[in-house]
Formats: C-alpha cells, sequence, structure tokens
C-alpha cells in the first residue's frame, strides 16, 4: 500500500478551522477513513492509506498533503 | 421515544423525510434521526428543481418558492449566449423552508423526528440489520429497526457498514462551491444560467438560478479530477472578481454532487438507500431533489409495504421499481454526460455558433445535445430516448 511506503506516517491533515463540513471527502474516500459530525471533522488513522482523493476532492482547499507527516 | 421502532430513517433531507412520510402514511411506527440541529440546515444545493417531478410530491407553497423560471441560458466560453424556453417550467427553492416542510409532512404523517442525533454504526443480527447505533447530546445510543433507510447523502456511509460499495468514484464527484449573494442586477428573474469552458469550471458548470429580489446562487461544480490541480474555490472567486465584484455574499458553503449511476445494489436484509446515498442524482445536470424524493418515495412505501405483509424480502423489490423509473434513464443521462465531459472550449464555442443559427422557436434541449453531439451518432440515439418527445 502507498501508507506503507511512506514509512506509515499518516500525511493526510484537515485544517478545521477551515472546513465547511460539507462531506464531499467522505464521499470520496475509499477506505471510511473520515468521520464527520455536524461541526466536527477527523481523519481515523488506523483506515487512512494517505491514497490523498480527498484532497483532489475538498472543494475549498481543507485538506492537505503533508509530506512531515501529521502529528495526533 | 421508543426503543424500537418498524421503520429508522437516517437523514432527513428530501430523501429521508419523503420516505418517513410515504412509510408512516401506512400506519408503521417510523424515526427519522438527522444529525444537525435543524432540519433544512445548512443548504448544500443550487435550489433549482422542475416544477412537474416537484409536483408528485408536494403542493407548491409561496413559502419556499424563490422564483418561477422558465428559460435555460448557455454561455459559451467565448460569451456568446443561447438561450431556450423550456416546457418544463421551474422552481428556485428555498431550501431551508422546503426541507422543513417536508420533515413537517413526515411528522404530520405519524412519524418522530430527532435532530442533533448522529448515527456512526449498525446494529446487526447474523447479517441482516436490526437497528442504528447514535451519539444524541453525548451520549451514545441504540434503536432497534425492522428496516433502516439510509438518506444520508453524499457522504452515504451507513450503507457502507451494511457492506455496500457506496464511495464514488473522485472523477464523478462534482465539488461546488456556492455563494447566494445580493446586488445582482442585470439576470433575468425568470432565467437559470450556466457558464461552460475550462477558465470557468471544467468537467462542470458554473450556474447562476435567480432568488428574487436581485439576489441569486452563484456556484458552480468540478470534477475532483480537476480539483486535483485547481480549487473549486479558486474557480469560483475568480468569477465572481470578473463578473460580480461588488456582489454581496450571503451564504458562502460548499457541497459535493455525486454524479454517477445508482449503486447497482440499494437495498439489502434489513437496509434501504436512497437519494445522493444511493447515488440517485441526474449525473448529467447533478440534480438531486426529485430525483431523491422519488427514490425516498418507492423506499418508503415499499418499506411500509414489507412491515406490514411481514415479508423482509419484499423490500429488494425496491431495485428493479427505481431501475424501471429512473435508473435507467440516469444511465443514459451518465452516457451523455461523459460524451460532453472533455469537450474544449472551442468545441462549445462552435455548438453555440451553429445552435444559434437554429430559429428561436425550433430550439430545444434536444436540439441542442442534437448539435453538441453531432459526432457521437451513438449517443444521438440517448439524446432521442431523454430529451426529444
Amino acid at each position: 500500500m502507498y501508507r506503507q511506503a511512506k514509512n506509515g506516517i499518516l500525511m493526510i491533515e484537515i485544517l478545521p478551522d477551515k472546513c465547511d463540513f460539507c462531506g464531499c471527502c467522505v464521499g470520496v474516500c475509499p477506505e471510511d477513513a473520515i468521520e464527520l459530525k455536524e461541526a466536527a471533522i477527523r481523519i481515523i488513522d488506523p483506515l487512512c492509506t494517505n491514497c490523498s482523493k480527498c484532497v483532489w476532492a475538498c472543494p475549498i482547499e481543507v485538506i492537505l498533503f503533508n509530506k512531515n507527516g501529521v502529528k495526533l | 421515544m421508543k426503543s424500537e421502532y418498524d421503520i429508522v430513517v437516517v437523514g432527513a433531507g428530501p430523501a429521508g423525510s419523503v420516505a418517513a412520510k410515504y412509510a408512516a402514511s401506512q400506519g408503521v411506527s417510523v424515526l427519522v434521526l438527522e444529525k444537525d440541529r435543524d432540519v433544512g440546515y445548512p443548504v448544500r444545493c443550487g435550489e433549482a428543481v422542475s416544477k412537474d417531478r416537484l409536483a408528485e410530491f408536494v403542493e407548491p407553497d409561496k413559502k419556499w418558492i424563490c422564483a418561477e423560471v422558465d428559460k435555460f441560458s448557455f454561455i459559451a466560453p467565448n460569451g456568446n449566449e443561447v438561450v431556450l424556453k423550456f416546457d418544463q417550467q421551474g422552481y428556485v427553492l428555498e431550501r431551508r423552508i422546503f426541507d422543513y416542510e417536508l420533515a413537517k409532512q413526515a411528522s404530520e404523517a405519524g412519524a418522530e423526528i430527532l435532530t442533533r442525533a448522529y448515527v456512526n454504526g449498525l446494529l446487526f443480527n447474523n447479517d441482516k440489520v436490526t437497528g442504528v447505533k447514535y451519539e444524541y447530546r453525548g451520549e451514545q445510543k441504540e434503536v432497534n429497526a425492522k428496516i433502516v433507510i439510509a438518506a444520508d447523502g453524499v457522504e452515504s456511509r451507513v450503507g457502507r457498514w451494511a457492506g455496500l460499495k457506496t464511495h464514488v468514484d473522485f472523477r464523478d464527484m462534482e465539488c461546488c462551491v456556492q455563494y447566494t449573494v445580493s446586488n445582482i442586477k442585470d439576470i433575468n428573474n425568470e432565467t437559470c444560467y450556466f457558464y461552460f469552458g475550462k477558465n470557468v469550471a471544467p468537467s462542470g458548470y458554473l450556474w447562476i438560478f435567480p432568488k428574487g429580489n436581485n439576489t441569486a446562487n452563484i456556484g458552480l461544480g468540478i470534477s475532483g479530477l480537476e480539483g486535483k490541480k485547481k480549487s473549486a474555490l479558486s474557480f469560483l472567486n475568480e468569477f465572481m472578481a470578473e463578473h460580480y465584484p461588488d456582489a454581496s455574499v450571503l451564504t458562502s458553503i460548499a457541497g459535493g454532487v455525486p454524479c454517477s449511476i445508482t449503486l447497482e445494489k440499494i437495498s439489502v436484509q434489513g437496509i434501504m438507500l436512497a437519494g445522493d446515498a444511493a447515488r440517485q442524482v441526474n449525473p448529467l445536470s447533478g440534480g438531486g431533489i426529485a430525483s431523491g424524493m422519488l427514490g425516498g418515495s418507492i423506499a418508503g412505501r415499499i418499506a411500509g409495504e414489507s412491515i406490514k405483509m411481514n415479508k423482509p424480502e419484499h423490500i429488494f423489490n425496491y431495485d428493479s421499481e427505481w431501475q424501471d423509473r429512473y435508473g435507467k434513464k440516469h444511465e443514459i443521462y451518465d452516457r451523455i454526460k461523459n460524451g460532453i465531459y472533455d469537450f474544449t472550449d472551442e468545441k462549445f464555442n462552435s455548438i453555440a455558433d451553429s445552435f444559434l443559427k437554429v430559429p428561436s422557436d425550433k430550439r430545444t434541449l434536444g436540439k441542442l445535445f442534437t448539435t453538441a453531439l453531432i459526432n457521437k451518432p451513438s449517443l444521438l440515439i440517448d439524446v432521442a430516448k431523454v430529451f426529444i418527445k
């Protein structure tokens, strides 16, 4: 898997302060790795493969690929 | 609140509320769980809908109609405009009131509605879904149900938990942003405007839908594939700066529209999917209000019948009934969408130029798509099936 090739570190970062909680990222996530409540969002770390589809699909640039890895 | 219902509906959008109404009106017990604190808010929609298709479900009411439209205006990348009157008139809705009204109708039919109830799992007995887990005001709860109707929108997680592959290919996801703006003076209140072109909304379109009193919804959708290069938000901000630098933004929203064919399976043991969650959006237009309500109505009716007949397997008839009503049509729309997906600006310009030579009384949507796809004979048959009566 892609994630393993990158030392297994989570690299997808959501900026919650900028998020509109629209669910577009959740809809494209092949791993069901995003949890979205009314006004809260998080990546479910063990499920995410860093595939980046959510990064591309986010209409408002809230999800980033952070090549240094995300500190949880 | 009871601990067990015949039917639990997840999501109080149009699909969920209509499903609840059609089920509850048969006398079975129905609970609707909505994650947000308000039904109908925040709105994630362009709010335009065809009059005829709405009429099947709800009496028109001025309180949720912002504008009545009867013309399309298509604007090519070079600025040339093609206007056509359509036979079926349409509405631009006030969704926050519209959705609220549908939920009210569901409750009048006997359904219970609970907001701020976030569904986060399913209950199973062997392989059959027997209820849902949800969080309500910080507490984890459970409710049993004979049938769960998942109308949880674009996210469609409930279906995944039941083993369905509901995620949308990111190329088919239209990633949208929309501003509701005031001080828009140069638009016609009976016209829906659509802008095309790679600088405006590649593999999608930009819309301006009038909402009356110099206000309008201005939004656009681009494919996730395009979003890889540049975000929907950047495209919209550039359009606004160029065309409406003085507009005041009253609301700003993001959203995803799954523009694909319907899921292969929309019912499994104890669970049915409806609306965006079932991918029942018209993949060509991205319109999902009417088709979501239709999907919800079929799901709700069949779920109610299944309970009353005590025949759990009756819910599997939902798939074929949806396919016959709109599913197959959406496959045609999807082929047309794929046919125009990669059109260049030059192509859009030449379509507009050719179409402007058509006498105005002969301009129809069918004729427009025929002009657009004249070099793709196999798709002309599809155009004839859905646009030419």
